[in-house]
């Protein structure tokens, strides 16, 4: 879960991190509110779960009241890489004097947390990385030991730092990573991470994702989420338990384990086909489960056709069968389903289905055929 | 020969009484595996199916000489079933629980680092060597005794490929599913050695998906390394950046971590890739011996 500028701000101040001054705002004249209250030059910053919204225009730095209401008059409301904007962080300014980068995240080859440190701040970590990668330093932390004060030493004199800032970037490194697992984060970074005039070290700018898996124990992270901003067929599916992900093309597909889904999809393409979604109906299954999936799935106008793969494990044919037949039933689909099932009890379903078989179900012997079968349905429902 | 679970494989159920223990428990005592003690805190006394039932994997393993596990708990009680799995002294602990926090992944994965054991998964199938031993959540009756060996990040994608071997009449020494999380047990490249290292498996089935660079380490060990031809596929062509596409570690996040990149990686090792689930079985049946 992935979360607004702000909110990741706010977590990460609880962890003794130190941000400027800010207000969100939702209006313009909440924007002008902002800026008269926090006085000076200010900054209004797009709140979205995208990057790239400086080069977008979504970061405009103001001088007064009045600029702040019309810098987010523009913001407001603008498309960022498919994201509207709906709220902007009204910030504070400062003196920067020096800017670096500073992220905690999971390699997942060493299985350890992995320190990223640049003195290079204000630009991609990925640029810096082609450009300059003598700039980064990488450290790995054992999860069981922690991160060790050596190498938080290591940082900062690799960072040519000395006296106070030296104490400061060390203290916020130690902070962060105590962040990282305090709130079960697949990644925090901070950039820039700055050093002030005043010799300050802020957090200028945060992005904090927080793994998914780990929500049931974070239930004030859980309720962050915001139920506009996601698709609203993904947002159904995530609520039914469903793993959704919605695609530009017609063929509506289903099927149980991730692996055969994205394989599924895989296959369409190269019959011709355009899948319109990936849905993963998962291990254990049951019929009700499969009937919210396809209703799920048929609720995206664009699809002309649904071919239901399913290759029984944990997930057992007989249930699948009566899911199936249940939500056509349920939810009166008159589209076409291609329906391929395979595996664990794939007999008893199989029966199930021929002896209850609606008009609109064709089924397919092989994984090939259904998806070509489901290509031309596609295509004969679109003319 | 085969890999990681047979005739020796003294199985241990932890949360044998749930609702997946229980079912999965019935399948494997049907497959013929020596399933000889169940765990769940609280119902020690008890017996399911007539295995013994014990409140501790300590307990467990000292009444019935277990020396493997397979997990159903939870994810919020997971990590700790592998950990006591480990202090156990289980040597193969086979971890079907999906939606396990990364973080508890990475303590266990650390903690694996000092012990003489095998993780395979979390969010896994299991392992499953036909005629011999059945320690997963595979559909037993689609596999058939031979020498090919799989190892996958996805369950039903191996049940799939597995169906085209058997349809062929090529059978399989031991199918592995290493799991689909970000943080697993064991990688691609420890299950290809054991397969290197076996006798009876004459060729390797990979299949990998998007997310991570697995893939392109496997690529570089096979080339290097192993004798045993290998046949590869990778699934997620079609999958957009930055959404997770069913398994948590399935996401596609630039660089390495496309399909494109990594079938680019197996071709330049000169493995053979296969574009479908079908064609796996197609490129196997060429390999003399299989």
């Amino acid at each position: 879960m992935d979360l607004y500028e702000h909110q990741g701000k706010e977590l990460l101040r609880e962890h003794g991190l130190e941000t400027l001054a800010g207000i969100v705002a939702g209006t313009p004249e909440e924007a002008r509110r902002a800026a008269e209250t926090l006085g000076g030059t200010v900054a209004v910053k797009a709140q979205v779960l995208t990057g790239g919204r400086g080069k977008a225009g979504g970061i405009k730095v103001v001088h007064d009241p009045d600029e702040a209401e019309e810098a987010a008059r523009q913001i407001l409301g603008m498309d960022i890489r498919g994201h509207t904007v709906k709220k902007v962080l009204v910030e504070s300014g400062a003196e920067i004097e020096s800017e670096m980068y500073l992220s905690v995240t999971v390699d997942r080859e060493a299985k350890q947390p992995l320190i990223l440190f640049s003195t290079e701040g204000g630009v991609e970590i990925e640029e810096v990385a082609e450009t300059n990668p003598d700039a980064i330093v990488r450290l790995h932390v054992d999860p069981l030991i922690g991160l060790q004060p050596y190498q938080v030493r290591e940082i900062t004199f690799a960072a040519g730092l000395s006296g106070d800032a030296a104490k400061g970037v060390g203290r916020t490194l130690q902070n962060l990573y105590e962040a990282f697992q305090k709130l079960d984060a697949s990644l925090v970074e901070i950039n820039p991470l700055v050093i002030t005039a005043d010799g300050r070290v802020l957090t200028l700018d945060s992005k904090v994702t927080v793994d998914d898996s780990s929500l049931y124990r974070h239930e004030d992270i859980a309720g962050l989420h915001d139920v506009e901003a996601a698709d609203p067929e993904e947002q159904r599916a995530q609520e039914a338990g469903l793993q959704y992900v919605k695609l530009d093309g017609d063929v509506g597909i289903l099927g149980n384990g991730a692996g055969l889904v994205m394989s599924t999809l895989d296959v369409v393409a190269q019959a011709g086909g355009e899948p319109a979604n990936f849905c993963d109906v998962g291990g254990g299954a049951d019929a009700e489960q499969i009937s919210t999936a396809l209703d799920i799935v048929t609720s995206n106008r664009q699809v002309r056709s649904v071919l239901f793969n399913i290759f029984g494990g944990i997930t057992r044919g007989d249930e699948v069968a009566r899911g199936l037949l249940s939500a056509i039933e349920q939810t009166d689909i008159s589209l076409p389903i291609v329906v391929r099932l395979d595996g664990t009890n794939a007999e008893e379903g199989r029966q199930i289905l021929a002896e209850n078989t609606p008009p609109n179900v064709h089924t397919e012997e092989t994984m090939l055929d259904a998806a070509r079968r489901a290509v031309e349905l596609a295509k004969e429902g679109g003319q | 020969m085969a890999i990681l679970v047979d005739e020796g494989t003294r199985l241990l159920v932890q949360g044998i009484t749930g609702r997946e223990g229980a079912f999965h428990t019935g399948r494997m005592l049907k497959g013929g595996t020596q399933v000889v003690a169940g765990v769940t805190p609280g119902k020690g006394g008890q017996d399911f199916e007539g295995v013994p039932v014990f409140n501790t994997v300590e307990e467990a393993a000292r009444e019935t000489g277990a020396n493997a596990s397979v997990i159903f708990v939870p994810p919020p009680f997971a990590a700790d079933a592998v950990f006591e799995s480990l202090d156990g002294d289980m040597s193969t602990i086979c971890c079907i629980t999906e939606g396990i926090p990364v973080h508890d992944m990475l303590k266990v994965s650390n903690y694996m680092r000092i012990q003489d054991a095998t993780l395979i998964g979390p969010n896994c199938p299991g392992v499953l060597s036909p005629g011999k031993s059945n320690v997963s959540i595979m559909p037993g009756d689609i596999f058939t005794q031979g020498n090919v060996g799989i190892v996958s990040r996805s369950g039903t994608l191996t049940y799939q490929i597995v169906n085209e071997l058997t349809q062929r009449g090529i059978g399989q020494s031991t199918a592995v599913g290493i799991g689909g999380d970000p943080i697993i047990g064991t990688d691609f490249i420890e299950i290809l050695k054991k397969f290197e290292a076996d006798p009876e498996t004459e060729c390797v089935v990979m299949v990998g998906e998007i997310g991570g660079n697995a893939e392109q380490r496997a690529a570089e060990y096979i080339q290097s390394e192993m004798k045993t031809p290998v046949v590869a596929y990778i699934a997620g062509f079609t999958a957009p950046e930055g959404k997770t596409m069913g398994h948590a570690g399935a996401i596609v996040s630039g660089g390495d971590s496309t399909a494109e990149a990594k079938s680019q990686a197996l071709q330049q090792a000169g493995i053979r890739a296969a574009t479908n689930p079908t064609e796996v079985g197609a490129l196997v049946a060429e390999v003399p011996g299989a």
